[in-house]
Protein backbone atom coordinates (compact mmCIF):
# COMPACT_ATOMS: atom_id res chain seq x y z
CA UNK A 1 0.00 0.00 0.00
CA UNK A 2 1.30 3.45 -0.87
CA UNK A 3 1.93 5.70 2.11
CA UNK A 4 1.24 9.42 1.74
CA UNK A 5 1.44 12.30 4.26
CA UNK A 6 -1.97 13.34 5.65
CA UNK A 7 -1.20 16.85 4.34
CA UNK A 8 1.67 18.50 2.43
CA UNK A 9 4.38 20.55 4.17
CA UNK A 10 3.79 19.00 7.63
CA UNK A 11 7.00 16.95 7.81
CA UNK A 12 9.92 15.92 5.60
CA UNK A 13 8.89 12.75 3.78
CA UNK A 14 10.09 10.27 2.79
CA UNK A 15 13.06 10.41 5.13
CA UNK A 16 15.08 8.13 7.43
CA UNK A 17 14.91 10.83 10.12
CA UNK A 18 11.87 12.97 9.32
CA UNK A 19 11.36 16.41 10.90
CA UNK A 20 8.36 18.68 11.33
CA UNK A 21 8.38 21.74 9.08
CA UNK A 22 7.78 25.21 10.57
CA UNK A 23 7.56 28.67 9.05
CA UNK A 24 10.09 31.26 10.20
CA UNK A 25 9.78 35.03 9.78
CA UNK A 26 12.55 37.66 9.79
CA UNK A 27 11.63 38.29 13.46
CA UNK A 28 12.80 34.74 14.21
CA UNK A 29 9.38 33.53 15.36
CA UNK A 30 8.40 30.01 14.38
CA UNK A 31 4.95 28.74 13.44
CA UNK A 32 3.71 25.21 13.08
CA UNK A 33 2.08 24.12 10.86
CA UNK A 34 3.99 25.99 8.16
CA UNK A 35 2.06 28.64 6.27
CA UNK A 36 3.36 30.68 3.38
CA UNK A 37 3.10 34.12 4.95
CA UNK A 38 2.09 36.20 7.95
CA UNK A 39 2.28 39.77 9.18
CA UNK A 40 5.73 40.65 10.56
CA UNK A 41 5.89 44.15 12.01
CA UNK A 42 2.60 44.90 10.29
CA UNK A 43 3.89 43.89 6.84
CA UNK A 44 3.01 40.74 4.92
CA UNK A 45 6.08 38.54 4.70
CA UNK A 46 6.82 35.20 3.04
CA UNK A 47 8.02 32.67 5.62
CA UNK A 48 11.09 30.45 5.35
CA UNK A 49 10.64 26.67 5.77
CA UNK A 50 12.73 25.32 8.63
CA UNK A 51 12.99 21.83 10.15
CA UNK A 52 12.24 21.46 13.89
CA UNK A 53 14.23 19.38 16.39
CA UNK A 54 13.11 15.73 16.53
CA UNK A 55 13.32 15.34 20.30
CA UNK A 56 11.81 17.19 23.22
CA UNK A 57 10.07 16.78 26.55
CA UNK A 58 6.41 16.06 27.27
CA UNK A 59 4.88 19.34 28.52
CA UNK A 60 1.37 18.00 29.16
CA UNK A 61 -1.01 15.34 27.84
CA UNK A 62 -4.54 13.97 27.93
CA UNK A 63 -6.45 11.04 26.47
CA UNK A 64 -9.27 10.65 23.96
CA UNK A 65 -11.33 7.61 24.90
CA UNK A 66 -14.35 7.97 22.60
CA UNK A 67 -14.40 8.33 18.81
CA UNK A 68 -14.36 12.05 17.94
CA UNK A 69 -17.37 13.39 16.02
CA UNK A 70 -17.06 12.47 12.35
CA UNK A 71 -16.78 14.53 10.27
CA UNK A 72 -14.33 16.14 10.74
CA UNK A 73 -12.65 13.04 12.26
CA UNK A 74 -11.59 10.67 9.46
CA UNK A 75 -9.91 7.75 11.20
CA UNK A 76 -10.14 4.33 9.52
CA UNK A 77 -12.38 2.96 12.28
CA UNK A 78 -15.92 3.06 13.65
CA UNK A 79 -17.40 3.50 17.11
CA UNK A 80 -16.69 -0.15 17.95
CA UNK A 81 -13.20 -0.49 16.48
CA UNK A 82 -11.98 2.94 17.64
CA UNK A 83 -8.82 2.72 19.73
CA UNK A 84 -8.28 5.39 22.43
CA UNK A 85 -5.30 7.64 21.84
CA UNK A 86 -3.31 10.25 23.76
CA UNK A 87 -2.66 13.85 22.79
CA UNK A 88 0.03 16.05 24.26
CA UNK A 89 2.30 19.04 23.81
CA UNK A 90 5.98 18.24 23.34
CA UNK A 91 8.38 21.08 24.03
CA UNK A 92 11.07 21.09 21.34
CA UNK A 93 13.99 23.01 22.88
CA UNK A 94 14.56 26.46 21.41
CA UNK A 95 11.65 25.99 18.99
CA UNK A 96 7.98 25.40 19.86
CA UNK A 97 5.61 23.30 21.92
CA UNK A 98 3.95 20.99 19.39
CA UNK A 99 0.50 19.45 19.86
CA UNK A 100 0.50 15.87 18.60
CA UNK A 101 -0.87 12.40 18.97
CA UNK A 102 1.29 10.28 21.25
CA UNK A 103 2.06 6.65 20.42
CA UNK A 104 1.40 5.58 24.05
CA UNK A 105 -2.38 5.50 24.59
CA UNK A 106 -2.29 4.78 28.35
CA UNK A 107 -2.04 8.01 30.42
CA UNK A 108 -0.68 6.00 33.36
CA UNK A 109 2.39 5.20 31.28
CA UNK A 110 3.09 8.84 30.44
CA UNK A 111 4.62 11.52 32.66
CA UNK A 112 5.19 15.23 32.25
CA UNK A 113 8.85 15.98 31.58
CA UNK A 114 9.72 12.65 29.97
CA UNK A 115 11.75 12.62 26.76
CA UNK A 116 9.84 12.15 23.50
CA UNK A 117 10.85 11.64 19.89
CA UNK A 118 9.09 12.28 16.58
CA UNK A 119 7.61 9.35 14.66
CA UNK A 120 5.72 9.25 11.39
CA UNK A 121 2.95 6.67 11.81
CA UNK A 122 0.06 5.28 9.74
CA UNK A 123 -3.28 7.00 10.41
CA UNK A 124 -6.06 6.20 7.91
CA UNK A 125 -6.92 5.95 4.22
CA UNK A 126 -7.31 8.72 1.67
CA UNK A 127 -9.91 8.82 -1.12
CA UNK A 128 -7.57 6.86 -3.45
CA UNK A 129 -7.01 4.05 -0.94
CA UNK A 130 -3.52 5.21 0.05
CA UNK A 131 -2.44 4.90 3.66
CA UNK A 132 -2.19 8.36 5.21
CA UNK A 133 0.77 9.08 7.50
CA UNK A 134 0.74 11.48 10.44
CA UNK A 135 3.30 12.78 12.91
CA UNK A 136 3.25 11.57 16.50
CA UNK A 137 5.61 11.53 19.44
CA UNK A 138 6.84 8.38 21.14
CA UNK A 139 8.43 8.01 24.59
CA UNK A 140 12.20 7.61 24.25
CA UNK A 141 13.17 4.15 25.51
CA UNK A 142 16.33 3.50 27.47
CA UNK A 143 19.11 2.81 25.02
CA UNK A 144 17.63 4.93 22.20
CA UNK A 145 20.28 7.19 20.77
CA UNK A 146 19.52 10.80 20.05
CA UNK B 1 -15.42 50.06 30.71
CA UNK B 2 -16.43 51.78 33.94
CA UNK B 3 -20.04 51.01 34.39
CA UNK B 4 -21.30 52.22 37.75
CA UNK B 5 -23.75 54.28 35.73
CA UNK B 6 -25.81 51.25 34.68
CA UNK B 7 -28.36 49.31 36.72
CA UNK B 8 -29.72 45.81 36.15
CA UNK B 9 -33.39 46.18 37.03
CA UNK B 10 -34.64 42.75 36.04
CA UNK B 11 -33.40 39.24 35.35
CA UNK B 12 -35.12 36.18 33.97
CA UNK B 13 -34.31 32.62 33.16
CA UNK B 14 -35.65 29.62 31.32
CA UNK B 15 -34.02 26.79 33.33
CA UNK B 16 -31.30 24.89 31.45
CA UNK B 17 -31.92 21.27 30.52
CA UNK B 18 -33.63 19.34 27.73
CA UNK B 19 -36.95 20.56 26.34
CA UNK B 20 -38.13 18.50 23.39
CA UNK B 21 -40.47 20.40 21.11
CA UNK B 22 -39.55 23.85 22.46
CA UNK B 23 -37.33 26.11 20.35
CA UNK B 24 -34.42 28.19 21.58
CA UNK B 25 -36.32 31.36 20.63
CA UNK B 26 -39.34 30.24 22.65
CA UNK B 27 -37.11 29.68 25.68
CA UNK B 28 -35.59 33.11 25.11
CA UNK B 29 -39.09 34.58 24.97
CA UNK B 30 -39.89 33.05 28.38
CA UNK B 31 -36.64 34.42 29.84
CA UNK B 32 -37.30 37.95 28.55
CA UNK B 33 -40.92 37.95 29.77
CA UNK B 34 -39.62 36.78 33.16
CA UNK B 35 -37.00 39.57 33.22
CA UNK B 36 -39.47 42.27 32.13
CA UNK B 37 -41.90 41.17 34.85
CA UNK B 38 -39.08 41.30 37.38
CA UNK B 39 -38.14 44.81 36.25
CA UNK B 40 -41.70 46.09 36.05
CA UNK B 41 -41.09 47.14 32.45
CA UNK B 42 -43.45 46.65 29.51
CA UNK B 43 -41.96 45.30 26.26
CA UNK B 44 -43.20 48.47 24.54
CA UNK B 45 -40.85 50.52 26.76
CA UNK B 46 -37.74 48.54 25.73
CA UNK B 47 -35.58 50.66 23.42
CA UNK B 48 -32.99 48.14 22.20
CA UNK B 49 -32.08 44.45 22.38
CA UNK B 50 -28.86 42.44 22.15
CA UNK B 51 -29.06 38.66 21.73
CA UNK B 52 -26.55 35.80 21.59
CA UNK B 53 -26.78 32.22 20.40
CA UNK B 54 -24.51 29.56 18.97
CA UNK B 55 -27.19 27.49 17.24
CA UNK B 56 -29.64 30.22 16.11
CA UNK B 57 -28.25 32.40 13.31
CA UNK B 58 -30.42 35.44 14.11
CA UNK B 59 -31.43 35.27 17.78
CA UNK B 60 -32.55 38.91 17.57
CA UNK B 61 -35.53 37.46 15.66
CA UNK B 62 -36.94 36.96 19.17
CA UNK B 63 -38.68 40.32 18.55
CA UNK B 64 -41.09 38.28 16.40
CA UNK B 65 -42.27 36.55 19.59
CA UNK B 66 -42.10 39.55 21.93
CA UNK B 67 -43.62 42.17 19.63
CA UNK B 68 -42.50 43.95 16.47
CA UNK B 69 -41.82 47.43 17.84
CA UNK B 70 -39.10 48.41 15.36
CA UNK B 71 -36.33 48.80 17.97
CA UNK B 72 -32.66 48.19 17.11
CA UNK B 73 -32.26 44.44 17.72
CA UNK B 74 -28.80 42.93 17.19
CA UNK B 75 -26.84 39.80 17.93
CA UNK B 76 -23.24 39.00 18.75
CA UNK B 77 -21.51 35.74 19.56
CA UNK B 78 -18.19 35.41 21.38
CA UNK B 79 -18.28 31.73 22.33
CA UNK B 80 -18.71 30.94 26.00
CA UNK B 81 -18.06 34.63 26.80
CA UNK B 82 -21.23 35.69 24.92
CA UNK B 83 -23.48 36.30 27.94
CA UNK B 84 -21.08 38.84 29.45
CA UNK B 85 -20.71 40.46 26.07
CA UNK B 86 -24.43 40.98 25.31
CA UNK B 87 -24.93 42.43 28.80
CA UNK B 88 -22.08 44.88 28.08
CA UNK B 89 -23.58 45.78 24.68
CA UNK B 90 -27.03 46.38 26.17
CA UNK B 91 -25.39 48.62 28.78
CA UNK B 92 -23.51 50.46 26.03
CA UNK B 93 -26.75 51.03 24.15
CA UNK B 94 -28.16 52.80 27.20
CA UNK B 95 -24.91 54.69 27.81
CA UNK B 96 -24.86 55.92 24.23
CA UNK B 97 -28.37 57.27 24.61
CA UNK B 98 -29.84 54.87 22.08
CA UNK B 99 -32.34 53.49 24.59
CA UNK B 100 -33.61 54.25 28.09
CA UNK B 101 -34.14 50.54 28.72
CA UNK B 102 -32.30 47.72 26.95
CA UNK B 103 -32.62 43.93 27.04
CA UNK B 104 -29.80 41.36 26.85
CA UNK B 105 -30.82 37.78 26.11
CA UNK B 106 -28.93 34.55 25.48
CA UNK B 107 -30.61 31.43 24.13
CA UNK B 108 -29.46 28.08 22.79
CA UNK B 109 -30.50 24.52 22.04
CA UNK B 110 -27.59 22.20 21.36
CA UNK B 111 -27.81 18.72 19.90
CA UNK B 112 -26.76 15.92 22.26
CA UNK B 113 -23.09 14.92 22.33
CA UNK B 114 -19.75 16.67 21.86
CA UNK B 115 -19.62 19.85 19.81
CA UNK B 116 -18.57 19.20 16.24
CA UNK B 117 -17.60 21.64 13.53
CA UNK B 118 -15.23 21.97 10.59
CA UNK B 119 -11.70 23.13 11.54
CA UNK B 120 -11.83 25.89 8.93
CA UNK B 121 -14.31 27.82 11.11
CA UNK B 122 -11.42 28.21 13.57
CA UNK B 123 -8.82 28.96 10.91
CA UNK B 124 -7.32 25.46 11.18
CA UNK B 125 -6.40 23.05 8.37
CA UNK B 126 -8.59 20.08 7.39
CA UNK B 127 -6.06 17.45 8.57
CA UNK B 128 -6.29 18.79 12.14
CA UNK B 129 -9.92 17.69 12.26
CA UNK B 130 -9.34 14.46 10.30
CA UNK B 131 -6.69 13.44 12.85
CA UNK B 132 -9.09 13.81 15.80
CA UNK B 133 -7.33 16.86 17.23
CA UNK B 134 -10.17 19.38 16.71
CA UNK B 135 -11.71 18.88 20.17
CA UNK B 136 -11.84 21.63 22.79
CA UNK B 137 -11.99 18.97 25.51
CA UNK B 138 -8.33 18.04 24.86
CA UNK B 139 -7.36 21.51 26.05
CA UNK B 140 -9.27 21.17 29.33
CA UNK B 141 -7.64 17.82 30.07
CA UNK B 142 -4.17 19.05 29.16
CA UNK B 143 -4.40 22.35 31.05
CA UNK B 144 -5.48 20.80 34.35
CA UNK B 145 -3.04 17.90 33.97
CA UNK B 146 -0.13 20.36 33.74
CA UNK B 147 -1.62 22.48 36.55
CA UNK B 148 -1.97 19.46 38.88
CA UNK B 149 1.65 18.54 38.13
CA UNK B 150 2.94 22.07 38.83
CA UNK B 151 0.78 22.98 41.82
CA UNK B 152 0.02 19.76 43.68
CA UNK B 153 -3.71 19.46 42.96
CA UNK B 154 -5.14 15.96 43.54
CA UNK B 155 -7.78 13.93 41.69
CA UNK B 156 -9.88 14.07 44.89
CA UNK B 157 -9.95 17.87 44.67
CA UNK B 158 -11.27 17.65 41.11
CA UNK B 159 -14.01 15.35 42.40
CA UNK B 160 -14.84 17.70 45.31
CA UNK B 161 -15.56 20.51 42.82
CA UNK B 162 -18.13 18.29 41.10
CA UNK B 163 -19.62 17.17 44.44
CA UNK B 164 -20.15 20.83 45.39
CA UNK B 165 -21.70 21.62 42.00
CA UNK B 166 -24.32 18.88 42.25
CA UNK B 167 -25.05 19.69 45.90
CA UNK B 168 -25.62 23.35 44.98
CA UNK B 169 -27.66 22.19 42.00
CA UNK B 170 -29.93 20.28 44.37
CA UNK B 171 -30.39 23.37 46.55
CA UNK B 172 -31.14 25.46 43.47
CA UNK B 173 -34.09 23.32 42.48
CA UNK B 174 -34.21 24.16 38.78
CA UNK B 175 -30.69 22.90 37.98
CA UNK B 176 -30.45 20.19 35.31
CA UNK B 177 -28.22 17.87 37.35
CA UNK B 178 -29.51 18.04 40.90
CA UNK B 179 -28.70 14.62 42.34
CA UNK B 180 -25.96 14.58 44.94
CA UNK B 181 -22.94 12.38 44.25
CA UNK B 182 -20.00 11.35 46.43
CA UNK B 183 -16.30 11.86 45.74
CA UNK B 184 -16.02 8.08 45.34
CA UNK B 185 -18.84 7.93 42.76
CA UNK B 186 -17.30 10.73 40.72
CA UNK B 187 -13.83 9.15 40.84
CA UNK B 188 -15.42 5.86 39.72
CA UNK B 189 -16.93 7.40 36.58
CA UNK B 190 -15.07 6.80 33.30
CA UNK B 191 -12.15 9.00 32.26
CA UNK B 192 -13.09 11.03 29.17
CA UNK B 193 -9.93 13.12 28.77
CA UNK B 194 -7.36 12.25 31.43
CA UNK B 195 -7.53 13.36 34.24
CA UNK B 196 -11.12 14.51 33.66
CA UNK B 197 -13.94 12.04 34.22
CA UNK B 198 -17.56 11.92 33.06
CA UNK B 199 -19.02 13.80 36.05
CA UNK B 200 -16.26 16.41 36.00
CA UNK B 201 -17.55 17.80 32.68
CA UNK B 202 -20.52 20.02 31.96
CA UNK B 203 -22.78 18.97 29.11
CA UNK B 204 -24.20 21.09 26.29
CA UNK B 205 -27.95 21.55 26.77
CA UNK B 206 -30.78 24.04 26.20
CA UNK B 207 -32.07 27.17 27.86
CA UNK B 208 -32.13 30.94 27.99
CA UNK B 209 -31.46 33.84 30.35
CA UNK B 210 -32.09 37.58 30.11
CA UNK B 211 -31.41 40.88 31.86
CA UNK B 212 -32.99 44.33 31.63
CA UNK B 213 -30.76 47.39 32.08
CA UNK B 214 -31.26 51.13 32.39
CA UNK B 215 -29.37 54.21 33.59
CA UNK B 216 -28.60 53.93 37.30
CA UNK B 217 -30.17 57.32 38.02
CA UNK B 218 -33.43 56.17 36.41
CA UNK B 219 -33.65 52.78 38.12
CA UNK B 220 -36.05 54.09 40.77
CA UNK B 221 -38.68 54.64 38.05
CA UNK B 222 -39.13 50.92 37.62
CA UNK B 223 -40.50 48.30 39.94
CA UNK B 224 -37.50 46.00 40.30
CA UNK B 225 -34.75 45.99 42.93
CA UNK B 226 -31.69 47.24 41.04
CA UNK B 227 -28.15 45.95 41.25
CA UNK B 228 -25.33 47.91 39.66
CA UNK B 229 -22.87 47.00 36.92
CA UNK B 230 -19.45 47.94 38.32
CA UNK B 231 -17.27 46.46 35.59
CA UNK B 232 -17.56 44.55 32.36
CA UNK B 233 -14.43 43.47 30.48
CA UNK B 234 -13.55 41.15 27.62
CA UNK B 235 -10.09 40.08 26.44
CA UNK B 236 -8.99 37.83 23.60
CA UNK B 237 -5.87 35.67 23.89
CA UNK B 238 -2.35 37.00 23.63
CA UNK B 239 0.48 35.26 21.82
CA UNK B 240 1.94 32.61 24.10
CA UNK B 241 -1.22 31.96 26.11
CA UNK B 242 -2.04 28.25 26.42
CA UNK B 243 -5.32 28.13 24.51
CA UNK B 244 -7.80 25.77 22.94
CA UNK B 245 -7.16 24.30 19.52
CA UNK B 246 -3.51 25.34 19.15
CA UNK B 247 -1.41 23.04 16.91
CA UNK B 248 1.66 24.73 18.38
CA UNK B 249 2.55 27.22 21.11
CA UNK B 250 5.58 29.46 21.58
CA UNK B 251 8.08 28.35 24.25
CA UNK B 252 7.73 31.73 25.96
CA UNK B 253 4.34 31.76 27.69
CA UNK B 254 1.87 34.58 28.36
CA UNK B 255 -1.05 34.62 30.79
CA UNK B 256 -4.60 33.48 30.08
CA UNK B 257 -7.00 36.18 28.82
CA UNK B 258 -8.95 35.57 32.05
CA UNK B 259 -6.09 37.13 34.04
CA UNK B 260 -6.17 40.29 31.92
CA UNK B 261 -9.99 40.52 32.00
CA UNK B 262 -9.97 40.01 35.78
CA UNK B 263 -7.28 42.61 36.54
CA UNK B 264 -9.00 45.18 34.33
CA UNK B 265 -12.37 44.50 35.96
CA UNK B 266 -11.04 44.92 39.51
CA UNK B 267 -9.41 48.19 38.47
CA UNK B 268 -12.64 49.52 36.92
CA UNK B 269 -14.71 48.49 39.93
CA UNK B 270 -12.15 49.88 42.36
CA UNK B 271 -12.20 46.69 44.42
CA UNK B 272 -10.07 43.59 44.91
CA UNK B 273 -10.88 39.89 45.12
CA UNK B 274 -11.10 40.16 48.93
CA UNK B 275 -14.17 42.41 48.49
CA UNK B 276 -16.16 39.82 46.52
CA UNK B 277 -18.93 37.98 48.41
CA UNK B 278 -20.26 35.57 45.75
CA UNK B 279 -18.41 34.18 42.75
CA UNK B 280 -19.35 32.62 39.42
CA UNK B 281 -16.51 30.94 37.49
CA UNK B 282 -16.55 29.16 34.12
CA UNK B 283 -16.60 25.50 35.16
CA UNK B 284 -16.71 23.80 31.78
CA UNK B 285 -14.98 21.09 33.77
CA UNK B 286 -13.93 20.70 37.41
CA UNK B 287 -10.33 21.56 36.54
CA UNK B 288 -11.33 24.88 34.99
CA UNK B 289 -13.00 26.00 38.22
CA UNK B 290 -9.81 25.23 40.16
CA UNK B 291 -7.57 27.08 37.70
CA UNK B 292 -9.98 30.01 37.42
CA UNK B 293 -9.96 30.52 41.22
CA UNK B 294 -6.30 31.53 40.89
CA UNK B 295 -6.57 33.28 37.51
CA UNK B 296 -9.26 35.56 38.97
CA UNK B 297 -7.17 36.43 42.04
CA UNK B 298 -9.12 34.51 44.67
CA UNK B 299 -6.11 32.43 45.75
CA UNK B 300 -2.52 31.58 44.86
CA UNK B 301 -1.75 28.68 42.53
CA UNK B 302 -1.90 25.48 44.56
CA UNK B 303 -3.88 26.87 47.51
CA UNK B 304 -7.05 25.36 46.01
CA UNK B 305 -6.09 21.93 47.38
CA UNK B 306 -6.46 23.15 50.96
CA UNK B 307 -9.21 25.72 50.35
CA UNK B 308 -11.54 23.22 48.67
CA UNK B 309 -10.89 20.54 51.33
CA UNK B 310 -11.79 23.13 54.00
CA UNK B 311 -15.02 24.07 52.22
CA UNK B 312 -13.98 27.64 51.39
CA UNK B 313 -15.82 27.55 48.05
CA UNK B 314 -19.06 26.16 49.52
CA UNK B 315 -22.11 28.30 50.33
CA UNK B 316 -21.17 29.45 53.82
CA UNK B 317 -17.46 29.35 53.01
CA UNK B 318 -15.36 32.47 52.64
CA UNK B 319 -15.32 32.43 48.81
CA UNK B 320 -18.53 30.73 47.61
CA UNK B 321 -18.15 29.62 43.97
CA UNK B 322 -20.99 28.68 41.61
CA UNK B 323 -23.76 28.82 44.19
CA UNK B 324 -26.36 27.60 41.66
CA UNK B 325 -24.22 24.63 40.64
CA UNK B 326 -22.50 26.44 37.76
CA UNK B 327 -22.12 24.83 34.38
CA UNK B 328 -21.50 21.41 35.92
CA UNK B 329 -25.03 21.29 37.34
CA UNK B 330 -26.86 23.49 34.82
CA UNK B 331 -25.12 22.45 31.60
CA UNK B 332 -24.11 24.97 28.99
CA UNK B 333 -26.40 26.48 26.39
CA UNK B 334 -23.42 28.50 25.16
CA UNK B 335 -25.19 31.71 24.16
CA UNK B 336 -27.12 31.84 27.45
CA UNK B 337 -24.59 30.65 30.02
CA UNK B 338 -23.10 34.04 30.92
CA UNK B 339 -26.53 35.51 31.61
CA UNK B 340 -27.30 32.56 33.92
CA UNK B 341 -24.33 33.76 35.97
CA UNK B 342 -25.81 37.28 36.02
CA UNK B 343 -29.22 35.88 36.99
CA UNK B 344 -27.70 34.01 39.93
CA UNK B 345 -25.54 36.92 41.13
CA UNK B 346 -28.48 39.33 40.92
CA UNK B 347 -30.65 36.87 42.87
CA UNK B 348 -27.92 36.55 45.51
CA UNK B 349 -27.31 40.32 45.80
CA UNK B 350 -31.05 40.87 46.27
CA UNK B 351 -31.07 38.28 49.06
CA UNK B 352 -33.60 36.11 47.24
CA UNK B 353 -31.61 32.90 46.79
CA UNK B 354 -33.50 30.98 49.48
CA UNK B 355 -31.71 27.83 50.63
CA UNK B 356 -28.56 28.70 48.71
CA UNK B 357 -28.35 32.36 49.87
CA UNK B 358 -24.90 33.73 50.72
CA UNK B 359 -25.64 35.83 53.80
CA UNK B 360 -25.10 39.55 53.32
CA UNK B 361 -23.82 39.28 49.74
CA UNK B 362 -23.11 42.78 48.37
CA UNK B 363 -20.55 42.20 45.60
CA UNK B 364 -20.80 39.52 42.92
CA UNK B 365 -18.16 38.44 40.37
CA UNK B 366 -18.69 36.43 37.17
CA UNK B 367 -16.03 35.06 34.79
CA UNK B 368 -16.48 33.40 31.42
CA UNK B 369 -13.88 31.66 29.27
CA UNK B 370 -14.07 29.75 26.02
CA UNK B 371 -13.22 29.29 22.40
CA UNK B 372 -11.32 30.80 20.65
CA UNK B 373 -9.48 32.04 23.75
CA UNK B 374 -11.86 34.75 24.97
CA UNK B 375 -12.54 35.73 28.58
CA UNK B 376 -15.11 38.12 30.04
CA UNK B 377 -15.55 39.36 33.60
CA UNK B 378 -18.60 41.12 35.06
CA UNK B 379 -18.71 42.66 38.56
CA UNK B 380 -22.04 43.57 40.16
CA UNK B 381 -22.85 45.25 43.46
CA UNK B 382 -25.86 46.24 45.50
Amino acid sequence: MTQVPIAPDLFTWPSDSPSLIAGKGSDGKLEFPYRSHRLVGGVREELEKVELPRRGTLWTFTSQVFRPPAPPYAGNDDVKSFQPFSVGYVELPGALKIEARLTEPDPDKLSIGQEMELRIVPFGLDADGNETMIYAFAPVQDGDTA
Amino acid sequence: MSTDDIAIIGVGMHPFGRYDGKSALQMGEDAVIDALGDAGVAWGDVGSLWASSMEVFNPEAITGLLGLTGIPARSTFTGCASGGNVLAQAANSVRLGEADVAVAVGLDKHPRGAFSAHPSVSGLPDWYGEAGLFLTTHFFGMKINRYMNDHGISHETLARVAVKAFRNGERTGYAWRNKQMSVEEILASPVLNYPLRQYMYCGPDEGAAAAVVCRADQAHRYGGTPVFLKASTLFSRKEGAFELLSPSLPIEADLSPTVYASRAAYELAGIGPEDVDVIQLQDTDAGSEIIHMAENGFCADGDQEKLIAEGATEIGGRMPVNTDGGLLANGEPVGASGLRQVFELTTQLRGRAGGRQVEGAKVGYAQLYGSPGTAAVTILST
